[in-house]
């Protein structure tokens, strides 16, 4: 049982990076855009939080920092793929390769610093409840933050008018401008809510996960991202399912190195990025349903006619 | 009284092109306006302009006999202008309610605007469901989204661009009778179009362009088609010349018990097709859109395999099984309905799009694509078939429907096909462009092919075909004789078996409506 609860909560925990980067890559994505640099992004939210913390801001503050950082790294894809209308596939992979670049400069000499991590919350009562308690109420603060992002952005896609017309845009940017939506204006508030999410998970990752700055700390994790986002159909709950079953893979095969299962350590690393995307695959079969999902215009630059 | 659109001077030209010279007119209220022209002749351009989508270079627009100053879609919306359009911006992957949510002002409040959509919809005579999924909706129905879209505003003046392209002639009956009804409760309407029977039909009054001029303006319901005709083209239209010809001893094409399983819930399956096509003659396919003509072309083609070998027979060689390219091959040429992205690729020049089906030329060798060939291979097909186009090098989506098509069709026989088959030979092609893709056609036959037309225009078949076969529900019919038939026989073919138990329910949900 225990080693079940603390399997159970480690999930969890290394899910949270993953579900926040790709909860914002959905947005964008519905909204016709990819942006593939949500790696850079992450971890120049990473470096950008733990510059934040040795600068002596609170952690909010240094959270706040991740965030926007995020934000204004992801302008620069912006900019690229919706004002100067480049090739989106090329400004994303740009914009991974730069904010790795970033991460690096702003992180140097933060190098495996421990950082004071941001610690569980502990709820009177509820905390203490045997079981329930160490699996559902001991959690990081961010940790509650993420299943929040998850409602509020299902709610904001599927109930409100401006989630409708992101939706609507993402499958035909001319027919939304022929009735009036900014589309680019629109498309810009996406990609900055993107890289926002991305930002935070990096910080999730360098302030409370790891937590301490590390070169290239996101080991991938924002491709997995992408990865997730499009095996997930664009559908935010299987966003979410994706993200655990990453975590769990990840867990459990660092269970296994530890209990010494003889598997090359590597093969068992490698698990959690093979598992995840063969599952994906697996429940993405249904070709109705996710054509009815799949933003249409993703990746096509859009010029406003007329 | 006073015009509810009065239009002086209205001028607009593009780089090279007057679209618009001088161009007035005006519509009172209540009244059924008619915009008359061929593709090009600057209709769309005007309706743009009226619209407030497209500057005017000069020239006055008038509403209610006030001045519009700046112009501008929001501005049409104020003064009570809507616009449905011929390619139609709704959403697929949302609802029907969703769509029109999308262009409403305020708040978004979907049930009480689904009450809203039910009442319009059921007072028009427009039935849809507002829950429906775009997507699931045929063209005919999306039509209907459009325009109750356009009611829900409470418009003034409402601009219909060639509305019944897409539809059945039931549906064409039926979209009348709306507009009939709005015009009753003074709503004035714009009615653009090149169908000179529609407009006789229900237009009061008609404005006739022709190179962005005014040629004319009449009482179409006084007017006589040739009138009518002569105004547009600008001189009279060729008759269709039907000689009698000499059949080939066997068929050069035959199809035997073709069965054929849809691919989707909303195809239709075809199930013991029988057809025969000799050389000489044209066979016409008539039936209401969506009873297996789609995947009676595919099946034919050889877009999809799905038959046994002699389920298709190819002068004497069976090819049922055979992919579309050995089909081409082998001498049966195809013109799909889609000009743009299935006859040809849009953003591609002409002579690339020539080299698709016409590589068959010699146009390739060791796997290298020689340009030349296919340039003189374009050129010829434009002098030929008197495409419209600057050269080889025109981008295919530069180009009217009209011009595409005779240049796709001038691609496809200049392979000296055996059999051709032609979906949709005219669909959204100008009178003048019409007219001699038919003669084409008839031409070819003559020459001794096998000419297959799929159509959903009876007019046409009854003006070009020797015989023709009725499709309903993936099932043909006999063959009949055109001289030996009617559009009574040939319409009551196309509702008897047509009983799919989704168009019993449509049909009962029009009557009710239609009480």
């Amino acid at each position: 049982m225990e080693l079940f609860i603390s399997i159970f909560v480690a999930t969890i925990v290394a899910a949270t990076p993953l579900v926040f980067a790709a909860l914002g890559e959905l947005v964008v994505e519905k909204s016709g855009v990819l942006n593939l640099g949500i790696e850079g992004m992450m971890l120049v939210g990473a470096a950008f939080g733990v510059w934040a913390h040795f600068a002596g801001l609170s952690m909010p503050v240094a959270l706040l920092t991740a965030v926007l950082s995020g934000a204004v790294v992801s302008l620069l894809f912006g900019v690229l793929a919706l004002t100067f209308m480049t090739n989106q596939y090329a400004a994303g992979l740009a914009l991974a390769i730069f904010g790795t670049g970033v991460s690096a400069f702003v992180g140097r000499g933060f190098g495996s610093t421990p950082v004071e991590a941001i610690q569980p919350l502990h709820f009177p009562v509820l905390s203490d409840i045997p079981v329930i308690g160490p699996m559902l109420f001991q959690f990081d603060p961010l940790v509650y933050f993420s299943f929040v992002m998850f409602a509020l952005v299902t709610w904001f896609l599927y109930r409100t008018k401006a989630g409708l017309a992101l939706r609507a845009i993402g499958e035909s940017p001319d027919s939304a401008h022929a009735i009036g939506y900014p589309v680019i204006k629109i498309r810009y508030l996406a990609v900055m809510f993107g890289g926002a999410m991305a930002g935070l998970g990096g910080a999730y990752l360098s302030l409370v996960y790891t937590p301490l700055w590390v070169e290239n700390m996101t080991a991938g994790r924002g491709w997995i991202s992408l990865a997730l986002v499009v095996f997930a159909a664009w559908r935010p709950l299987r966003v979410m399912i994706g993200a655990w079953l990453f975590g769990g893979m990840t867990i459990l095969q660092l269970q296994g190195q530890a209990m010494g299962v003889s598997v090359p350590s590597e093969v068992l690393s490698a698990l959690p990025y093979l598992a995840t995307i063969v599952v994906l695959v697996l429940i993405s079969q249904n070709r109705k349903a996710m054509a009815l999902d799949f933003p249409v215009s993703l990746a096509q630059p859009f010029r406003p006619r007329g | 009284m006073t015009p509810r659109l009065q239009l002086r001077g209205i001028s607009k030209s593009y780089p090279g092109v007057l679209a618009n010279d001088d161009i007035s007119l005006s519509v009172l209220p209540g009244e059924i306006h008619a915009v008359l022209g061929e593709n090009g002749a600057g209709k769309s351009t005007l309706m743009k302009i009226i619209y407030g989508a497209t500057p005017a270079d000069g020239g006055q627009i008038l509403c209610d006999g006030r001045e519009v100053p700046e112009h501008g879609p929001a501005v049409s919306r104020e003064l009570g202008i809507e616009m449905v359009y011929q390619h139609f911006a709704l959403f697929e992957s949302i609802t029907v309610v969703e769509n029109i949510a999308l262009s409403m002002p305020g708040r978004m409040d979907l049930k009480g605007l689904a009450v809203k959509v039910r009442e319009v919809s059921e007072k028009y005579g427009l039935p849809i469901d507002p829950d429906r999924l775009v997507l699931s909706l045929s063209v005919g129905e999306r039509q209907r989204v459009e325009i109750v879209r356009c009611l829900l505003r409470q418009p003034k003046l409402l601009i219909l661009d060639e509305p019944t392209s897409v539809l059945t002639p039931q549906a064409v009956r039926k979209l009348f009778e709306t507009l009939r009804k709005l015009s009753d409760e003074g709503c004035s309407i714009l009615y653009i179009s090149h169908k000179l029977d529609e407009v006789r039909e229900l237009c009061h009054s008609a404005t006739v362009l022709r190179g962005g001029r005014v040629t004319g303006e009449t009482d179409p319901r006084t007017t006589t088609s040739a009138d009518l005709a002569r105004m547009m083209v600008g001189s009279d239209l060729p008759e269709m010349l039907l000689q009698p010809s000499e059949l080939s001893t066997a068929p050069l094409l035959s199809v035997d018990n073709l069965n054929m399983a849809s691919e989707s819930h909303v195809g239709t399956s075809l199930t013991s097709i029988r057809l025969e096509a000799y050389g000489g003659e044209i066979v016409g396919i008539a039936g209401v859109s969506g009873n297996g003509q789609g995947e009676l072309a595919a099946a034919i083609s050889g877009e999809r395999i799905a038959s046994a070998a002699e389920d298709i027979v190819l002068e004497g060689r069976p090819v049922g099984h055979l992919d579309a390219g050995r089909r081409r091959d082998l001498g049966l040429g195809f013109v799909p309905e889609e000009r743009l992205g299935r006859g040809a690729v849009p953003p591609y020049e002409l002579s690339e799009n020539a080299l698709l089906t016409a590589h068959r030329k010699g146009m390739v060798k060791h796997g290298m694509a020689d340009r030349n060939k296919a340039r003189d291979f374009t050129m010829q097909v434009i002098d030929k078939y008197s495409v419209k186009a600057h050269g080889p090098d025109a981008k295919a989506h530069g180009l009217s429907g009209g011009n595409l098509q005779k240049f796709i069709m001038g691609r496809e026989i200049e392979l000296s096909p055996k059999v051709l088959l032609v979906s949709q030979p005219t669909w959204g092609v100008d009178v003048g462009a019409a007219a001699y893709v038919r003669q084409t056609l008839i031409d070819l036959s003559r020459s001794g092919r096998a000419v297959i037309v799929i159509s959903e225009e009876l007019e046409e078949l009854f003006e070009i075909c020797d015989r023709l076969y009725v499709i309903s529900n993936g099932a043909l019919s006999q063959s009949l004789n055109r001289s030996e038939t009617n559009v009574e026989e040939i319409g009551l073919l196309m509702a008897a078996t047509g009983s799919r138990d989704q168009d019993a329910e449509q049909r009962a949900e029009d009557m009710k409506y239609a009480v």
